[in-house]
């Protein structure tokens, strides 16, 4: 084997005997794996192919046993996990296409770059199966807005995602922030982009026909983003500010030619295996088209674009420089795909060939440079089953009673500190930066429990929302879980969808830590049991652990990115109550339960306790009934009772339109209790005077406890409970401090 | 009726200005890539928002160089009619179609959402269906909106009611008299940074742009004796 011809490059002794392969992340055993797979050592090249494809970002080492317990099927899914993203049939021919991924640690060191290529490389995963993109989410979690870090991640992530979304012309939907010292040192960003596609345009990551040519399009690589994968799979730490390199540029308008050149293309019918570059670039690209069609590959490297001099083979390999795809077609083709990419203005370059040994074998400066099995670059990685333990704080939570708190009197106060808390106030200060209207079929904008979508050409439409509540997980991973796929169907169905399938990232500390993976295992079967129930199948996500600061690991927070079909137009609903004179009805039972809740956390200053319960019938039952009501066009308004709780919910649903409410109920709870628990299962609806009694009939039938709240209407939101005034004040007033909670901190 | 919508590399307003013109007035209407050296077929250009170029270098800097814009400026003289959306005005002011320029807003953010507007000048042939000095709802959606001009300058557009909408709410970008829209002294040439084919259906949360595009169809009808349609 050709040793490269670099003065920094370590030799193949090297790395064998001062074990250069653990700056990597491989560890011993790995690296006596690998010698197995290769019959010798690895050169440098090498070692520096297998430790990305062997990372925990490509290769779920850790997580793998557990991703095995999701339903990945269903009678819609056209294609689960393991390409770029899933699909879901939503009639018609059509499809819809979506997928989650996260760009945390890039976005820890350098927030804007970190989210604009995140958003760049999820936008890639959707048109690279054929599919348009027709809209982005995303979900992030920050430390506290007091901290000035925080803020200046804050604000950049915002803006690299603007960045990104805004230029390539696709609205950014829906979303969710939430701010807890938990994520300090360690910001979530979380992006998921939703496409369309008629059947026959689906494409597969492939590397099909020995002997056909393989394509490089896109912009030249650079030595950017080298070991972006492994830096990934590690601990941030004080360090990680010098792995700054470790995080690529994003050119969103080289993207957006990329994107309109390659859908050309597909739609030319000649490609016949297409994948981007995305985490470990180059090599993770070919060697999984080659490993899915049962090929090799030879890459020719001094064929690659390049934007720098002297770039080694290691470097082009593991580069992650962006917006570039890979693609297979047949010689023949070879100069109409090049006519499409020129028309864009973009440069094909011939890089390879599809082969039929089943080896990845790299040739540089006319030497054989690197010579790996694809099977083991890909599917042999060592599979890691984790040790797991109950940690103390689960157990000591145990015993904690969130009833104990002294009462609070002053109610009007404690919903405008809830209300004005930064994880439940306004977000117009995020979504007013990001353009969530191109492409005009965004019927409902940011703000409400799920955005909406259209569908030209047709009624339909596709409700999409991304959820977690991160201390219900931290509380009680398996009930959290649980928890975060059943309040993204809630918001699909608030919004007048019926849910299809998730996809999901799950966002945890180092699963080194016992602890750790004990989250991970209870979160997932919780989660598991949800999608079963729900039937909403896990179709594709990503995986994002080491997610740890100085203080320990994140919150375990697994976010759910969920889309349903509305099957009109006429069906689409908001939160915002429509109309004076409306009634408010409560639907599901509300019990004591602060545990986790904002109220706790905004008044109580503490995160304690179990969080809320939750029942699938009884949360099934109540999405049914809801769905069916909307669709008889019984419900002006629809709102997810979620943080915050039921006070929460109707000041939230006054301020679209300035409407205020007077509502009186009857309780056994106290006062701040059955205002501020976050009991699950729960939804305000407000219908038509006339269609009250049809509604109460139609739920009691349904078997959906309900309760008749009130009325909307005034200026002022007045809330009693058996007779008692508990809340009364101008909505204005409550509208003021959750409007102004971030544009305050932010000035 | 024929219209072009101008596609140039990252004009991403393209497909729903294509829309707006089929949905609202149902005329043939075609893109044209920014390479095309011919539009004599067409009756008004539409020149779309985005970020052309990436907005790598001055928003508009780029696409004003591109060859289809010869043939904008040839169209412009002739009398057909022009508008130009977001970065299409930005294009347009930097073509030197639209007096002024458009630099980043004094909120130094982009900023996305919808705006009052008043109707300043009924009278181009964009806006005929409108009522002078009505307010109607259409958003925005930009980052370097914010309308500049010198003095001199502002004091023409007034002379010669070149102010086609003024923000009739908040301005929110710090443009220069709450400019939003402004015209040529002819009228057949207006530029504006709100979007009106983001507003021509209840469903999108306003219809208000609608008229822009029957506007031009009832303008263009009547200069060749047709019979208008509402």
């Amino acid at each position: 084997m050709a040793q490269q011809v670099s003065a920094k490059e370590p030799t193949i002794e090297q790395i064998a005997e001062q074990k250069i392969y653990k700056q990597f992340g491989v560890s011993d055993s790995e690296y006596e794996l690998i010698c197995g797979f290769l019959g010798r050592k690895p050169n440098y090249t090498e070692i520096g192919v297998f430790s990305v494809m062997w990372s925990e970002h490509c290769a779920y080492k850790n997580s793998k046993p557990l991703l095995r317990r999701f339903p990945t099927t269903g009678p819609r899914v056209l294609m689960g996990p393991g390409e770029g993203a899933g699909i879901v049939d939503i009639g018609d021919n059509q499809a819809v296409v979506f997928k989650i991924e996260s760009h945390n640690h890039p976005s820890a060191v350098e927030p804007y770059q970190g989210a604009a290529t995140g958003v760049g490389g999820i936008i890639r995963d959707i048109f690279s199966m054929g599919s348009r993109p027709i809209a982005l989410l995303n979900s992030l979690r920050f430390g506290k807005l007091e901290n000035d870090r925080v803020r200046y991640l804050f604000e950049h992530v915002v803006s690299g995602i603007a960045g990104y979304g805004n230029c390539i012309g696709i609205p950014t939907v829906a979303g969710e922030v939430m701010f807890d010292e938990s994520y300090e040192g360690n910001p979530l960003v979380n992006a998921m982009c939703v496409g369309l596609i008629d059947h026959g345009q689906i494409q597969r990551g492939v590397a099909k026909g020995v002997g056909n040519p393989v394509f490089y399009v896109g912009p030249a690589t650079g030595r950017d983003g080298i070991h972006g994968a492994t830096f990934a799979s590690e601990d941030l730490t004080a360090e990680s500010e010098a792995k700054r390199s470790a995080v690529q540029v994003g050119d969103p308008f080289m993207e957006k030619l990329v994107m309109e050149a390659t859908l050309e293309l597909i739609a030319s019918g000649i490609v016949l295996g297409i994948q981007d570059m995305g985490a470990a670039g180059l090599t993770c690209s070919s060697a999984e088209m080659a490993s899915k069609a049962g090929n090799g590959m030879e890459l020719y490297l001094d064929e690659v674009p390049q934007r720098e001099e002297g770039m080694t083979a290691y470097e082009m390999m593991l580069s992650e420089s962006q917006e570039r795809m890979l693609f297979v077609t047949e010689p023949q083709h070879e100069a109409q795909a090049k006519a499409i990419f020129e028309r864009w203005g973009l440069h094909c370059a011939k890089v390879g060939k599809v082969t039929d040994d089943g080896r990845l074998r790299l040739f540089h400066k006319g030497e054989q440079v690197a010579d790996m099995p694809v099977k083991a670059l890909v599917d042999d990685c060592p599979v890691y089953n984790k040790p797991s333990k109950v940690p103390d704080y689960y157990l000591k939570n145990g015993s904690i009673d969130t009833n104990r708190y002294e009462q609070t009197i002053d109610l009007n106060d404690a919903l405008k500190k809830v209300l004005g808390s930064p994880s439940l106030a306004s977000k117009e200060w995020v979504y007013s930066q990001y353009d969530y209207q191109v492409r005009t079929s965004t019927a409902v904008v940011p703000g409400s429990d799920a955005a909406v979508v259209t569908i030209r050409g047709t009624r339909k439409a596709l409700a999409m929302t991304t959820d977690c509540n991160g201390r219900y997980v931290y509380l009680d991973p398996e009930v959290g879980g649980r928890i975060a796929v059943a309040e993204a169907a809630r918001n699909i169905v608030c919004s007048g969808g019926e849910p299809l399938a998730i996809t999901d990232n799950l966002n945890f500390g180092s699963p080194e830590k016992p602890e750790v993976f004990w989250q991970m295992e209870k979160a997932v079967d919780g989660m598991a049991e949800a999608c079963r129930f729900l039937e909403t199948p896990v179709i594709g996500g990503n995986v994002s652990l080491y997610n740890e600061n100085a203080k320990g690991a994140i919150y375990p927070t697994p976010v759910v990115g969920m889309v349903g079909l509305v099957h009109d137009t006429d069906h689409i609903t908001t939160q915002e109550f429509k109309a004076e004179g409306d009634i408010i009805f409560l639907l599901g039972e509300t019990k004591a339960e602060l545990g986790g809740s904002e109220f706790q956390y905004a008044v109580h200053g503490v995160t304690e306790g179990r969080p809320p319960e939750l029942d699938l019938e009884t949360e099934q039952r109540l999405h049914k009934a809801v769905l069916g009501l909307i669709q008889q066009g019984l419900v002006a308004s629809a709102h997810d009772l979620s943080e915050g709780g039921l006070a929460a919910a109707l000041a939230e649903s006054g301020f679209g339109r300035g409407l205020g409410a007077t509502v009186d109920f009857q309780s056994n709870l106290r006062p701040d209790i059955a205002l501020f628990s976050e009991s699950q299962s729960r939804i305000l609806l407000s219908v038509k005077p006339d269609k009250a009694d049809e509604v109460a009939a139609a739920l009691e039938a349904a078997g959906v406890p309900s309760q008749r709240l009130g009325k909307v209407g005034g200026e002022n939101l007045t809330i009693a409970i058996n007779g008692h005034t508990a809340i009364s004040a101008p909505l204005s007033e409550f509208r003021k401090e959750w409007k102004e909670a971030i544009p305050c901190r932010m000035k | 009726m024929k219209f072009a919508v101008l596609v140039f590399p990252g004009s991403n307003c393209d497909i729903d200005m294509l829309k707006a013109v089929e949905d609202v007035v149902q005329q043939p209407v075609d893109y044209v890539w920014y390479t095309s050296t011919d539009l004599s077929q067409y009756d008004a250009i539409l020149v779309p928002g985005g970020f052309s170029y990436g907005d790598y270098l001055r928003c508009g800097a780029m696409a004003q160089l591109a060859p289809v814009m010869q043939e904008v400026r040839k169209a412009a003289e002739e009398g057909k009619f022009v508008l130009g959306v977001c970065n299409g005005f930005q294009i347009l002011t930097e073509a030197g179609l639209l007096p002024g320029a458009l630099i980043r807003n004094n909120s130094l953010k982009f900023r996305c959402h919808p705006v009052d507007l008043r109707v300043e000048n009924a009278g181009t042939g964009f806006t005929k269906d409108y009522e002078q000095g009505e307010v109607v709802r259409i958003p925005i959606a930009h980052g370097e909106g914010n309308f500049y001009c010198d003095e001199e300058t502002l004091a023409s557009l007034r002379k010669n009611n070149q102010i086609v909408f003024r923000y009739a709410g908040d301005n929110p970008n710090g443009s220069v008299d709450n400019i939003a829209g402004i015209c040529n002294e002819k009228g057949n040439v207006v530029g504006m940074m709100p979007h009106p084919e983001r507003a021509v259906s209840e469903l999108l949360g306003s219809k208000d742009g609608a008229r822009m595009f029957t506007s031009v169809l009832n303008a263009w009808r009547e200069r060749n004796g047709a019979a208008s349609v509402r």
